[in-house]
């Protein structure tokens, strides 16, 4: 174990303490125990940074956990995981902040519930971006989901919270499998789940079959996550988790993780033309509908959550130009499309900041005025100076306005759309130029909705009466987070050189290894003058057009598009889910007929079926009469007044008889035990006959007489169907193996234990050594088995409900 | 012999099939006991019966039957007791609590 | 009972106790020869459900006062404790051990910790016997 899997385990062990914390500190807000956490983690990350211009130096520690099936808990921490390490334990040291003064330490507010919740996500999610193993990614994958929507059901007696929580589970763990599956085909191409091992197979994966599949179960995975389209529409309910929440998984971190995964893994996939039309194609397209969407919300957090699924399809569609660099030459550090990459990173960075401050701003204004309904809401910019001023920080960049950090990474992004139409691989030259037009469109939507969440929430007129509470400005503590992400947005905005060499190149050189010569470092130079080229005039008519739209809202406010706000797709997952719920019913209802009769009947056919099948199509029914024992006369004897009484058994009307019959059957079994050399077992059969019949004695007295069957004559000739086949199956089964042991002789393994009985335990009755001493274990749980039963036998009888009724 | 003694397991099976699928309690259970004799038979019939001498080393033959399945099988005959034991005693009560050992009558509610 | 079946009693006295002893033979032979906790234990329980049949209940239980439910759990408490004295020693759990000592009378006799696991296996095949049965017929009454 070393410092760094410390760091991805920290907050699992923070959980345990919290409800300790909690009812023992009862009037100290839990939040507080906390906070040191994540601080001290993101101190200790920091140190890792490169500084001074040197690359950056990738540290690998490695813990065995399943050493037989190759996996291990490799931590490895490079620029991408930094990166992301950083985000998590920054953004997440001013969530719990923050947090603390949004939820108050109030008695109905299960405080202890949101901090093991919240723990648990941080260590998973540093987890993820930490470990190089495939499996140990997929093991923490899943428990971010599982946080995820353990804490947007924080609320959980709100209808639309479990509504919320179950949606967003549901699709991402559904695509969490999907990955898994993906990961299982790279382990067969390459045999290693090391995700840096698998880099270097790469040859291997492009050449092989699997390499379709493998990659969009993979990218299932991370669009489900990242809320791609059609998978974004979990995110919206995922709103309903308390604000501190959405701010940090569902803008900041966890829908991240699917961008990370997409980042990880284009060293693998990058550069093949799949990769490329995939991701870029599903990125626009999540970029434009999730801008277009956003426009028709009235609820702010409804705002924020389609402007962040659509700003994650910017990030994602700029990895999928990226990956063209592999195809090209890298001159000084840079080409034409490793800019699309830095774009990708930088907004990464950039998005943290500003949604992360506008999500906890509208956190505020629906803490202070008890709405977030833009209808509701308005002139609220004298009332709360500080909120309006966070929030306009916040707005500008988000809309790309200059001088802010989201300026810088809008432009790039333009820059990157139209160096891609310009693109000689992939066929890109015939429709490639409507990459930089969708682009152009969805940002003008961008603008718009940012123009609606400010101007709707902050200016026109302020009505009071329309509020659940008097507005105020907030307590200072909740505005610290919040002004702290704001600052950051202008400090990168003004300074985004700062981010350079420290972190953006050595993410680069993580997404796109192996494109630079050794020593060399991508060349990162952000700045806010390139001219007058076509990014800064496609800037001019998105703030003109949309500033056009926005003027224009009373006309097409009244229009069905505005009015409807719920995303369409719902109807495909609400109806899918009834139809699932409603298909399983019919199901379970044709099944389970509550009759023990016919599960019987369900088991033996389907064995009959398979097995039969099985024998049939293998062509493996054989029988040899030639590798058999010799017959003893009495044998036939035995044998043939077994069946007899065998036979004989269902007929038998009496249940003294049936009783007699069938101890006779046992008594006759334990004679062929000592015909075949097995004297313990015929002794213990002996025994165990005799007490049986002791015990169906007692229990039969009581019991009412058989009576005849009452089935009608069909069901009578299915059973006697069912268990003739059955027998017949059984029969030809054991026929077949008989004859393929005789031809395939095998050394049967108790030839050690003949070997061994006397030397290493002592005695001469290998069956007893094998029962006490080679296989104590199996013995002792089998006297626990009687046990349990004795308990159980106990409990049926003497503890009868006071009622009298059977429970 | 083996031949033989597979085709004895296979009447144990079908009649304990026959007997599992009806609607008695009582005829359950004894098919229940039925099927797992098959079962043990099976089992020494497969290892191969052959005629060495029974598995103890005090005889000093030169070969013995084999301990492995018969020890297995020891611990089957022991478990089937307690199960036996178990179902007769479930039976039992059942019958006691609801007068009846048919199992058509013994449904739970439609809501159930 | 109004006619005490007085034949019944006196040889059901005599060959219960007989079968009584023939087990403990039985369960001491097991390491060499057929018999063994399980063959044992079943032929005492046989033993006992013979004199509950021959007797009444109630002449029984005042003879032997044993609670069976106690004498399934210390045989199971038994069986897991011999296992875990190997572990002590560093061997994995149920390791037996076993050598030969002089002992007075019996001369050179072999110890074995499957002995104490046997019996703990004895006790519980006898204790679930005489529980399930005396539970069923108590339950008549």
């Amino acid at each position: 174990m070393s410092t760094l899997h410390f760091v991805a385990l920290a907050p699992f062990i923070m959980a345990i303490f919290v409800p300790f914390l909690y009812h023992k500190f009862r009037h100290i807000h839990t939040g507080w125990f906390i906070l040191p956490i994540p601080l001290l983690l993101f101190i200790y990350l920091i140190q890792y940074l490169p500084l001074g211009g040197a690359a950056m130096e990738t540290v690998e520690r490695s813990v065995p956990w399943v050493p037989s099936l190759n996996i291990h808990f490799t931590v490895f921490l490079d620029g991408l995981s930094l990166l992301f390490a950083l985000l998590i334990t920054g953004i997440g040291t001013l969530v719990v902040l923050y947090s603390i003064y949004y939820i108050a330490n109030k008695k109905e507010e299960p405080l202890n519930n949101f901090y093991v919740y919240l723990m648990m996500f941080m260590g998973a999610m540093l987890g993820v971006v930490l470990s190089d193993n495939l499996i140990v990614i997929y093991v923490f994958w899943e428990l971010t989901s599982l946080a995820s929507s353990l804490l947007i059901a924080y609320w959980f007696h709100k209808e639309k919270s479990r509504y919320g929580a179950q949606k967003s589970m549901l699709i991402t763990v559904t695509g969490g499998f999907a990955m898994l599956a993906g990961f299982t085909l790279l382990y067969m191409m390459t045999g290693t789940f090391s995700i840096r091992e698998i880099i270097s197979y790469g040859d291997v994966i492009v050449s092989s079959p699997l390499f379709l599949p493998a990659m969009i179960l993979i990218l299932l995975g991370a669009f489900t996550k990242s809320a791609q389209f059609p998978f974004h529409i979990w995110l919206p309910d995922a709103m309903e988790a308390p604000t501190p929440v959405s701010a940090y998984l569902h803008s900041a971190t966890m829908v991240k993780a699917g961008i990370y995964l997409v980042a990880r893994f284009t060293p693998v996939f990058g550069g093949q033309p799949e990769w490329f039309w995939i991701i870029t194609s599903f990125g626009l397209f999540t970029l434009l509908w999730g801008s277009v969407s956003a426009v028709r919300q009235k609820d702010l957090k409804g705002i924020l959550a389609f402007s962040t699924i659509s700003q994650l399809g910017l990030i994602m569609s700029l990895l999928g130009l990226g990956s063209a660099a592999f195809h090209y030459e890298v001159v000084d550090g840079q080409s034409l499309y490793t800019v699309a990459v830095l774009a990708a990173v930088l907004h990464l960075i950039n998005h943290a900041t500003f949604k992360g401050s506008l999500f906890m701003v509208v956190g505020i204004i629906d803490h202070e005025t008890g709405t977030r309904d833009i209808r509701k809401l308005g002139g609220l910019m004298t009332i709360m100076p500080i909120t309006f001023t966070i929030s306009l920080i916040g707005v500008a960049s988000m809309a790309g306005l200059p001088p802010f950090n989201g300026f810088l990474s809008k432009e790039m992004f333009f820059t990157g759309t139209l160096n891609s139409a310009t693109l000689d691989v992939f066929n890109v030259q015939t429709i490639g130029f409507i990459f930089p037009i969708v682009a152009w469109i969805a940002s003008i939507f961008t603008f718009v909705y940012c123009m609606i969440m400010l101007f709707r929430t902050f200016t026109g007129n302020h009505q009071p009466e329309k509020l659940e509470k008097e507005a105020h400005e907030a307590p200072m503590g909740m505005l610290i987070s919040p002004i702290v992400l704001a600052s950051l947005v202008i400090v990168f905005g003004f300074f985004p050189n700062l981010l350079a060499y420290t972190i953006i190149a050595p993410t680069m050189q993580s997404i796109l290894p192996g494109l630079l010569e050794p020593g060399e470092q991508f060349y990162v130079n952000v700045y806010h003058w390139h001219g007058l080229n076509t990014e800064l005039f496609m800037t001019m008519g998105v703030v003109f057009f949309g500033a056009m739209i926005f003027l224009n809202a009373r006309k097409w406010q009244e229009t069905a598009f505005y009015l409807k706000e719920r995303d369409p797709l719902n109807w495909f997952y609400d109806n899918g889910l009834v139809g699932l719920i409603k298909g399983s019913t019919a199901v379970n209802n044709v099944q389970m007929t509550g009759k023990l009769r016919d599960y019987f009947s369900f088991m033996f056919i389907f064995l009959v079926v398979v097995t039969g099948y099985m024998l049939w199509q293998r062509d493996a029914i054989a029988i040899d009469f030639a590798n058999t024992a010799e017959i003893s006369p009495y044998m036939y004897l035995i044998s043939l007044s077994l069946i007899l009484s065998t036979l004989v058994v269902p007929f038998l009307s009496k249940r003294i008889s049936a009783i007699i019959v069938v101890g006779v059957i046992g008594f006759l079994v334990a004679l062929l035990f000592v015909v075949f050399r097995a004297p313990d077992l015929a002794l213990t059969q002996l025994l165990v006959e005799t007490v049986m019949v002791v015990l169906f004695l007692l229990v039969f007295y009581h019991l009412p007489e058989l009576r005849k069957e009452s089935f009608k004559p069909a069901f009578k000739i299915s059973n006697l169907i069912i268990s003739i086949g059955v027998g017949l199956v059984v029969t030809l089964t054991a026929l077949s193996a008989h004859a393929f042991s005789a031809a395939n002789p095998i050394s049967p393994i108790s030839d050690y234990f003949v070997e061994n009985a006397y030397a290493l335990a002592g005695g001469n009755n290998i069956v007893n050594v094998i029962l006490v001493d080679f296989r104590g274990l199996d013995t002792l749980l089998e006297v626990l088995v009687l046990g349990i039963v004795g308990l159980a036998v106990v409990v049926l009888i003497k503890f009868k409900s006071q009622k009298g009724e059977d429970v | 012999m083996e031949i033989l003694m597979i085709l004895t397991v296979g009447v144990l099976v079908t009649v304990a099939t026959y007997m599992i699928l009806t609607k008695s309690l009582l005829r359950v259970i004894l098919g229940v006991v039925l099927l797992s004799h098959g079962a043990h038979l099976l089992f020494l019939t497969m290892a191969n019966l052959k005629q060495g001498s029974p598995p103890l080393l005090g005889e000093e033959a030169s070969s013995y039957a084999d301990p492995l399945p018969q020890a297995l099988i020891l611990t089957a005959i022991v478990i089937g007791f307690g199960i036996t034991a178990f179902m007769l005693v479930l039976a039992y009560r059942t019958y006691k609590a609801h007068g009846t050992d048919n199992f058509d009558e013994l449904r739970g509610t439609e809501d159930e | 009972m109004r006619n005490t079946p007085v034949q019944l009693h006196v040889i059901t006295r005599i060959v219960a106790f007989i079968i009584l002893a023939f087990s403990v033979f039985l369960f001491f032979a097991g390491h060499n020869n057929p018999g063994g906790g399980f063959i044992g234990g079943l032929m005492s329980a046989s033993a006992l459900v013979l004199l509950y049949l021959s007797f009444d209940l109630k002449t029984i239980k005042r003879v032997i006062p044993f609670n069976y439910a106690k004498v399934i759990a210390s045989g199971l408490l038994l069986a897991i404790l011999t296992g875990i004295v190997g572990m002590f020693f560093g061997f994995p759990f149920l390791t037996q051990f076993f050598d030969y000592f002089p002992l007075p009378i019996l001369g050179e006799t072999e110890l074995t910790t499957a002995l104490p696991f046997d019996l703990g296996i004895y006790l519980v095949v006898v204790g679930f016997t005489l529980l399930v049965i005396l539970t069923v017929a108590e339950d008549d009454n």
